[in-house]
């Protein structure tokens, strides 16, 4: 009894029973899975991603052929999808998310009310629900692709989706991109040079509205000089459907929609509660200051707020991410949807690919926690 | 020497009243705020009137067949047919009492819950009672009562089945994992480490996945899962890990002098972790547990994917009933009204709760 009441030796104990819990466990369920694989007849190992797909998949950004094309590239498509839709929902999300948050906050009334209408409504439905409203009630409602909606010349919406002009680059192009890239050096010294002006005279530069100004100013006298290296490629009316341009189908848009729509509400949450958070004292002592009032935001507030905002904000996008994966429900080729869904329809071997699945997101999910750690170091109250 | 200019005297406050100086103090004060206010104003216009004149004005309310849906509106006649459907899915009509007397014992106990005070022998009977009596009645196959299997199981009482099992089964696990990540001891820790980052850094679909397709592989043959309990499974093993977070950051709110008062009081482990620290730490940890079981709340409705009929697939499978296509709109729209009800009660709850255990004497 005095053994069990020793600390070190119940550390180790509870330790070791932990251990051969767990790998008794693991044991049991390993050894009952070997022997149902065997059982069910179902094929083992990695070999699939070399065979032949032979399915098709309405959405590829990457190069994908019904016929020749492998498992293995079928994966692939779907991982492309994942990211793009996660990368345009994480950007409208962040856009949407700031205005509301900010508007939140507004001193006027009705805006700030609307503002939190927006949360509260968004929050409180799954976002399940959201997506499937999108497609099936409001992108259903479109008229045919004869009766286009046209929202400008070249701007078409129906319900096979929506189409925009596809630019074509010419040789020409490369001069605007070199004259964007000189824009941005030229702001790097230019800040450099405000910066030190400041420190010796005191005098303020408006950096921000001179680098604006640089960086759309400077590739648009190329891009006229150089005589306009880019042709439209308009979409048209072909028979039934729309050919040329750009066209993002009806279960893209859904997705997207729904994703930055919801995901907005908790990035205005997190936006809203980092600016409150700020201790009013803070604000009060800048204004004593002499700090006008955009100095007082952009020195002071901001600064703290975006210490205190940028965490619950990364995790957000962490979970639009995962939350991409409910594209399943409405087809858009996505991981889940082309791999988990498809291939392993396919195939069978449910072993292998809802783990190499679960492992992507996991790749992404840690990827994104070593970001938002990089910038935690880097927002850290410096202590002295 | 340097001169300063007298600063103009501020004008004098307003002498407006009432209305009007609202009006301009919180909707006009400058230009930019009264654009932003027709900009509102206009958002309402173009938002606001088609709504109420398709869910009201031209609406259908009366009638029991599609014939009765005449106007240009929506047409709540279809949400009334199927409303049972809605609640019960398949469940057999002629036991749908179970479902009812199950949701009224719930409140029933949730009163006697109260009723016993601080008597913890009796909370605890009074709260495991519960789900064993909701068990058999809903269940049935016992008591002479007529068994039905859980594929006739649907709607909005699948819902909030699903739902209430993965919030309440998840809440033990999550305290021990909580425990786990904080302890000492690094192979535990390591454990439940990695468990709950695991879990964490997927989506709920591939869990659900796994729990659908893989759980039965790792069972010796002849032990079946039905599909429900397989999908209540992956929710729980899911929920867990994020309960767990939740715990420990109200663990970590904690003071180390109370951790150290325990032990100076010669208190075991789990004496000190139930009696001392939990108590403490769940009352911080209130808000995020509420927010963590609305998250919970919102996702039962992927158990759709997986071929379960919860409320969201109900109405999704009934629009495309035959003899009602079309009205898909007024089925969602249902959906998330009766969503948005519950977890916007749900949050009202978790504020109440706030104010109730906030013992902050300040």
């Amino acid at each position: 009894m005095g053994l069990l009441n020793n600390q070190k030796f119940r550390a180790i104990f509870f330790q070791l029973l932990t251990v051969v819990g767990l790998v008794a466990f693991l044991w049991y369920i390993t050894t009952n899975m070997f022997h149902n694989i065997e059982q069910r007849g179902i094929t083992t190992g990695f070999d699939f991603f070399e065979q032949v797909a032979g399915f098709g998949i309405s959405e590829s950004p990457i190069e994908y052929n019904d016929s020749t094309s492998t498992y293995f590239d079928a994966f692939k498509v779907g991982l492309v999808n994942t990211l793009i839709v996660s990368g345009i929902g994480i950007f409208f999300a962040s856009i949407i998310g700031l205005i509301v948050g900010v508007s939140r906050l507004s001193k006027n009334y009705l805006i700030a009310r609307l503002s939190l209408f927006y949360i509260e409504f968004f929050r409180n439905i799954p976002i399940l629900l959201q997506i499937l409203f999108w497609y099936n009630v409001v992108l259903a409602a479109l008229p045919s692709p004869r009766q286009s909606l046209k929202l400008s010349e070249n701007i078409f919406l129906n319900n096979r989706g929506f189409y925009i002009p596809k630019p074509l680059l010419e040789s020409g192009f490369v001069y605007v991109i070199v004259s964007f890239f000189i824009a941005v050096a030229a702001i790097f010294f230019l800040a450099r040079w405000a910066k030190k002006r400041f420190e010796e005279t005191g005098e303020e530069f408006p950096l921000l509205l001179t680098s604006i100004g640089l960086l759309i100013a400077l590739p648009l006298i190329t891009f006229l000089a150089s005589g306009s290296p880019i042709t439209l490629d308009n979409p048209s009316l072909r028979g039934f459907n729309f050919g040329g341009g750009m066209s993002y189908s009806p279960e893209f848009l859904a997705l997207t929609f729904a994703l930055s729509i919801y995901t907005a509400t908790y990035i205005a949450e997190a936006v809203r509660s980092g600016i409150e958070a700020v201790a009013r004292g803070q604000k009060e002592a800048a204004a004593s200051l002499g700090l006008s009032n955009y100095q007082a935001l952009k020195l002071v507030v901001l600064p703290q707020a975006i210490r205190i905002s940028i965490p619950p904000i990364i995790n957000q996008y962490l979970n639009l991410t995962k939350n991409s994966s409910l594209a399943t429900a409405i087809g858009y080729p996505e991981l889940v949807t082309v791999f988990s869904g498809t291939v392993l329809n396919q195939t069978g071997q449910a072993i292998e690919i809802i783990f190499i699945t679960m492992l992507v997101y996991l790749t992404i999910s840690l990827f994104i926690s070593l970001i938002l750690n990089i910038i935690n170091k880097k927002l850290e109250i410096k202590g002295r | 020497m340097a001169t300063y200019e007298l600063k103009q005297p501020r004008p004098a406050p307003s002498n407006l009243k009432g209305p009007i100086r609202w009006i301009i103090k919180n909707l006009l004060s400058t230009p930019f705020d009264a654009a932003l206010t027709l900009l509102g104003v206009a958002f309402l216009l173009w938002v606001v009137p088609p709504f109420v004149q398709w869910a009201i004005i031209d609406a259908n309310f009366v009638g029991s067949t599609k014939a009765d849906c005449t106007g240009n509106g929506a047409c709540w006649v279809f949400i009334k047919e199927k409303l049972n459907i809605f609640i019960y899915g398949f469940y057999p009509e002629s036991e749908y009492w179970r479902i009812n007397l199950s949701f009224l014992l719930f409140f029933l106990f949730g009163g006697l819950f109260k009723y016993v005070g601080n008597n913890f022998v009796q909370k605890i009977a009074i709260f495991s009672l519960y789900p064993i009596i909701a068990y058999f009645l809903i269940t049935g196959g016992s008591f002479g009562l007529d068994s039905v299997t859980t594929d006739k199981w649907g709607g909005l009482s699948l819902t909030l089945i699903v739902a209430s099992v993965g919030i309440v089964a998840a809440f033990p696990i999550g305290v021990v994992l909580a425990f786990g990540r904080q302890s000492k001891l690094p192979i535990i820790k390591n454990v439940s480490v990695v468990y709950i980052e695991f879990i964490r850094g997927v989506p709920l679909i591939s869990i659900l996945f796994m729990a659908s397709v893989i759980l039965p592989l790792f069972f010796p043959e002849g032990m079946d899962f039905d599909k429900l309990l397989r999908a209540l499974i992956g929710i729980t093993l899911f929920q867990s890990a994020y309960i767990a977070e939740v715990i420990r950051g109200g663990l970590q709110a904690i003071p180390k002098g109370q951790y150290e008062a325990a032990d100076s009081l010669g208190l075991s482990y789990w004496q000190k972790m139930i009696l001392v620290i939990l108590p403490q730490a769940l009352k911080v940890a209130i808000p995020n547990l509420v927010g963590a079981s609305i998250s919970l709340f919102k996702d039962t409705t992927l158990v759709l994917i997986i071929g379960l009929f919860d409320l969201l697939a109900m109405v999704h499978l009934t629009g495309s009933d035959a003899s009602w296509l079309g009205f898909e709109t007024e089925g969602y729209v249902f959906v998330t009204i009766v969503f948005w009800f519950f977890c916007f009660s749900l949050s009202k709850y978790g504020k109440y709760l706030e104010v109730k255990y906030n013992t902050d004497n300040r």
